[in-house]
């Protein structure tokens, strides 16, 4: 039986990484749900084990309904009835296969009836889902927003909310609004404490919301009259329970056809206040971001591995001039780059992860500590801080990069298929639709380079690939390292350039650049690491990867040892 | 109302990838080349219960299987799915059984549980293909019986009776028995929902004592011979009178073709042929 985690043993590996044993000794705790939970681990591979288990169960369900259901989906999408949404037939027979596999609050603690799982395992069933039907994927992974209510919110609402999307209720984050896009600060629905009422009543408009019919909504909205920036931006929560928010159109849109994308009227919604007012923007909605950006870069190499995988079946079956067209390197040139993007973009996505895991569990210690009036000790504290350093620096790079290999990999995907690519009977113009918009939602390409320039011009992916640099490789992989050290030199003449010149408009025009030879040499990297590790899985790869990250290195590099701060002129417009 | 559930489950070898060294030079199943797996109208069969069980919260399900003791594999399988309680009969004594003597100790085992209100089983195993265990259950147990039953319309709390809709040739039939009675599931029912992850990570550590497993948390029932009471002449070979007299590899060496006109005469011509060679009919 197809299986979309076991049969992908490039999967497995990056669960099994050394890493994990950390994240399960901070997330478990001695293992002390162990006496009051039937089903929570005894020992470290106790726990390893459930997570297999549980990735095969989501990889059992991905290869039959949802990849069953995929097509019609694309062909149905969701219904407007009224002022609410009804999903298309097969998302509804989607989502009732995971509720009932019991695949919701998945990352949250057994005392929610969640799983406990870490963020890491949570994001390859993301991966896995997202490889048949990405848009199922959205209102599948919109679960993860309780994430947010579950850092920020109060110990009631824990109480209230958490067992509900556990249970199988879904999410939804409401923040777009028509002139409030990547600018978040210019969020206008308004929010107005009612004394009269007790509780908080929301007014306005939102657009472009996913899944916009939730059951449970966390908002974005303007608590502080007369404000005008960030600074006077609440969260908070919304139970469609309690009424008061109408869907008012369901976009007509390019791709993921099954992810309803709402315009939502609120009229007198009541709502409840998510931590503190005036930190909606600056602190809650960067924190549900960061997750949401993890989740894109899981759907992008989800997409990315559908792409892969039905490039290469074709190529397989197709012949021409009397030979499969696999056998011709113009084809395997093709074929071989799409796998190396996708093992190094999949490589990057659960090293942030696994970033995410540590300081995330950390922060979750340091508040229980608190409350029992403990700190953290001063090493943990230290590990937080450093893994939270490179969760952030690295989020923006897994998101950005994944998003745009899965388009360059749909692109190829059809341009394996010929002609053929090109008409509506192959699932390859499904994957090219669906992929666009990973590169644009949760913040665009262009944003994430805004996100990470910092850690550029900081030096701290610099950093990174000078550590990594310093590891012990495979003899295979020694040459590559070798490479790898050479672009981070280039990364780091061209970055010195880019600061030097003292032109904010100039570093920003090279932005762009920076940062892909960042991530490229990072990926390049992780890949030798891999490889080192596992070479019949990885070995390939690596090489491919190295030869193309090398080059597009090269070309960044020259590109901007030969801008000058005066050539910015042309491109103004 | 509550129902009390008995699922009867097989582990087959799964005949559905057979691959080149799939039958031995004897002519028998080579079962050490196929993976063992959860017989698939067992699966069918499994789900209407747990929509019996969603639809009368408090009934039990007790997953009821005979086999060697790696077949508790379908036990944990059936657990993870849902079912609340799972039985291993198992016994050297029990081996070698044809479908009477199988579904000796099956009902044997059923009345040590307790007749249930309902017995559910696939309508067949896709290893024999006989479709003859659970009928065989019903008439040891005196129960009545519904075969090919695609889906469980209601049951009636008062009257205790069951509607069921059957299939059949070219159709459908509804059918209507008292309880308790036995109902075999075609493979055009619904499919089994999933395994659930927290039953999965809690019966994980579900073991029958036959399987020596360290660090086992929860004891699938185990039972041999003797703890039902069977009569040991009517189990395993000794009860089976079933022989395989000889097996034969056939090889299909000829493709024939005919071909026809669209000439209705013609057409007429074949189905009669047909008939008569018991082609279709």
């Amino acid at each position: 039986m197809a299986n979309c985690y076991s049969d992908r043993p490039e999967l497995r590996f990056e669960l099994n990484h050394p890493l994990m044993q950390r994240i399960v000794e901070l997330k478990e705790r001695n293992f002390r749900d162990k006496d009051q939970y039937d089903y929570a681990p005894e020992t470290f591979e106790d726990a390893m084990d459930s997570y297999d288990r549980v990735l095969g169960i989501v990889g059992d369900i991905t290869a039959t309904t949802i990849a069953e259901n995929a097509e019609g989906v694309d062909v149905e999408g969701p219904h407007h009835e009224g002022h609410r949404v009804r999903y298309a037939s097969g998302t509804e027979r989607n989502l009732e296969a995971m509720v009932k596999a019991g695949m919701n609050g998945m990352t949250m603690p057994r005392q929610y009836e969640g799983l406990n799982f870490p963020i890491t395992p949570y994001t390859m069933c993301a991966e896995i889902v997202a490889h048949k039907d990405a848009g199922f994927g959205n209102i599948w992974s919109l679960q993860d927003c309780i994430e947010t209510l579950y850092e920020f919110g109060s110990e009631d609402q824990h109480r209230r909310f958490i067992p509900r999307i556990c249970q199988g209720e879904t999410m939804s984050m409401d923040l777009t609004e028509p002139d409030a896009g990547s600018d978040l600060q210019s969020v206008q629905l308004r929010a107005t404490y009612s004394e009269e009422q007790g509780c908080w009543l929301l007014n306005g408009v939102k657009r472009f919301i996913t899944n916009g019919d939730a059951d449970l909504h966390l908002v974005l909205a303007r608590s502080e009259e007369g404000t005008k920036d960030g600074r006077g931006l609440s969260m908070f929560i919304y139970d469609k329970r309690d009424g008061g928010v109408d869907v008012r159109r369901i976009e007509h849109k390019l791709g993921i056809h099954g992810s309803p994308t709402c315009e939502l009227t609120y009229k007198n919604a009541r709502a409840e206040l998510v931590g503190s007012t005036r930190m909606g923007l600056i602190k809650y909605v960067m924190a549900l971001m960061n997750g949401a950006r993890l989740g894109i870069a899981a759907q992008s190499v989800g997409i990315s591995q559908a792409c892969y995988d039905e490039a290469l079946a074709y190529a397989q079956d197709r012949e021409q001039f009397g030979k499969a067209i696999v056998q011709f390197p113009a084809v395997y040139d093709m074929l071989s780059l799409m796998k190396a993007k996708l093992d190094a973009g999949r490589a990057l996505l659960y090293q942030t992860a696994r970033y995410v895991d540590v300081y995330k569990a950390l922060d979750d210690i340091e508040r229980e500590r608190k409350a029992a009036g403990e700190k953290l000790t001063a090493e943990e504290r230290a590990e937080q801080k450093k893994y939270a350093k490179l969760a952030d620096s690295l989020t923006p790079l897994a998101k950005g990069m994944n998003s745009e290999f899965c388009n360059q990999n749909a692109y190829d995907c059809i341009q394996i298929h010929g002609g053929s690519g090109f008409m509506m009977e192959y699932a390859c113009q499904r994957y090219y639709r669906d992929a666009r918009i990973t590169s644009i939602y949760e913040g665009t390409t262009q944003l994430q380079v805004v996100a990470g320039i910092r850690y550029v011009t900081n030096g701290s992916y610099l950093a990174q690939c000078r550590e990594m640099e310093a590891q012990p490789v495979s003899e295979a992989m020694k040459p590559l390292q070798e490479r790898s050290a050479k672009m981070a030199d280039m990364l780091e003449e061209a970055t010195a350039r880019a600061k030097e010149a003292g032109n904010q408009d100039y570093l920003d025009l090279c932005a762009r650049h920076l940062y892909e030879m960042a991530a490229y040499s990072i990926m390049g990297h992780l890949l030798q690491y891999n490889a080192t590790q596992q070479p019949e899985l990885f070995e390939k790869s690596a090489h491919v990867f190295m030869n193309y990250a090398d080059a597009e290195v090269r070309k960044h590099y020259h590109y901007i040892m030969h801008l000058t701060p005066a050539d910015v002129e042309d491109y103004r417009k | 109302m509550s129902l009390k559930i008995v699922v009867l489950a097989k582990q087959v070898p799964d005949t559905r990838n057979v691959g080149p060294d799939a039958m031995t030079p004897e002519g028998t199943v080579n079962r050490s080349a196929l993976p063992a797996i959860f017989n698939p109208e067992d699966l069918n069969a499994l789900e209407q219960a747990l929509r019996l069980k969603e639809q009368f919260p408090g009934s039990t399900i007790t997953v009821l299987t005979m086999g060697l003791p790696k077949a508790a594999d379908v036990l944990r399988d059936a657990l993870y799915r849902g079912a609340d309680d799972a039985v291993l009969l198992t016994d050297r004594a029990l081996g070698g059984a044809d479908t009477l003597a199988t579904s000796y100790a099956l009902s044997m085992a059923i009345r040590k549980i307790g007749i249930p209100d309902l017995i559910i089983g696939g309508r067949q195993a896709i290893d024999g293909d006989t479709a003859q265990v659970g009928p065989q259950v019903a008439q040891k147990l005196d129960l009545d019986q519904v075969t090919y039953v695609e889906s469980i319309d209601s049951v009636c709390e008062d009257c205790r009776k069951i509607t069921v809709t059957r299939r059949i040739d070219g159709g459908v039939e509804k059918v209507e028995a008292p309880l308790p009675c036995m109902l075999t599931i075609t493979g055009s029912a619904p499919a089994c929902r999933p395994q659930n992850a927290k039953r999965v990570m809690k019966f994980k550590k579900a073991a029958a004592p036959a399987e020596n497993r360290e660090g086992a948390r929860w004891t699938i029932t185990q039972w041999g011979a003797a703890d039902i009471d069977a009569d040991l002449a009517q189990c395993g070979l000794a009860g089976s009178p079933t022989k395989v007299k000889a097996v034969q590899n056939i090889v299909f060496k000829a493709k024939e073709s005919k071909r026809l006109s669209a000439d209705d005469a013609e057409i007429k011509q074949l189905m009669a042929e047909l008939l008569a060679s018991h082609t279709i009919g």
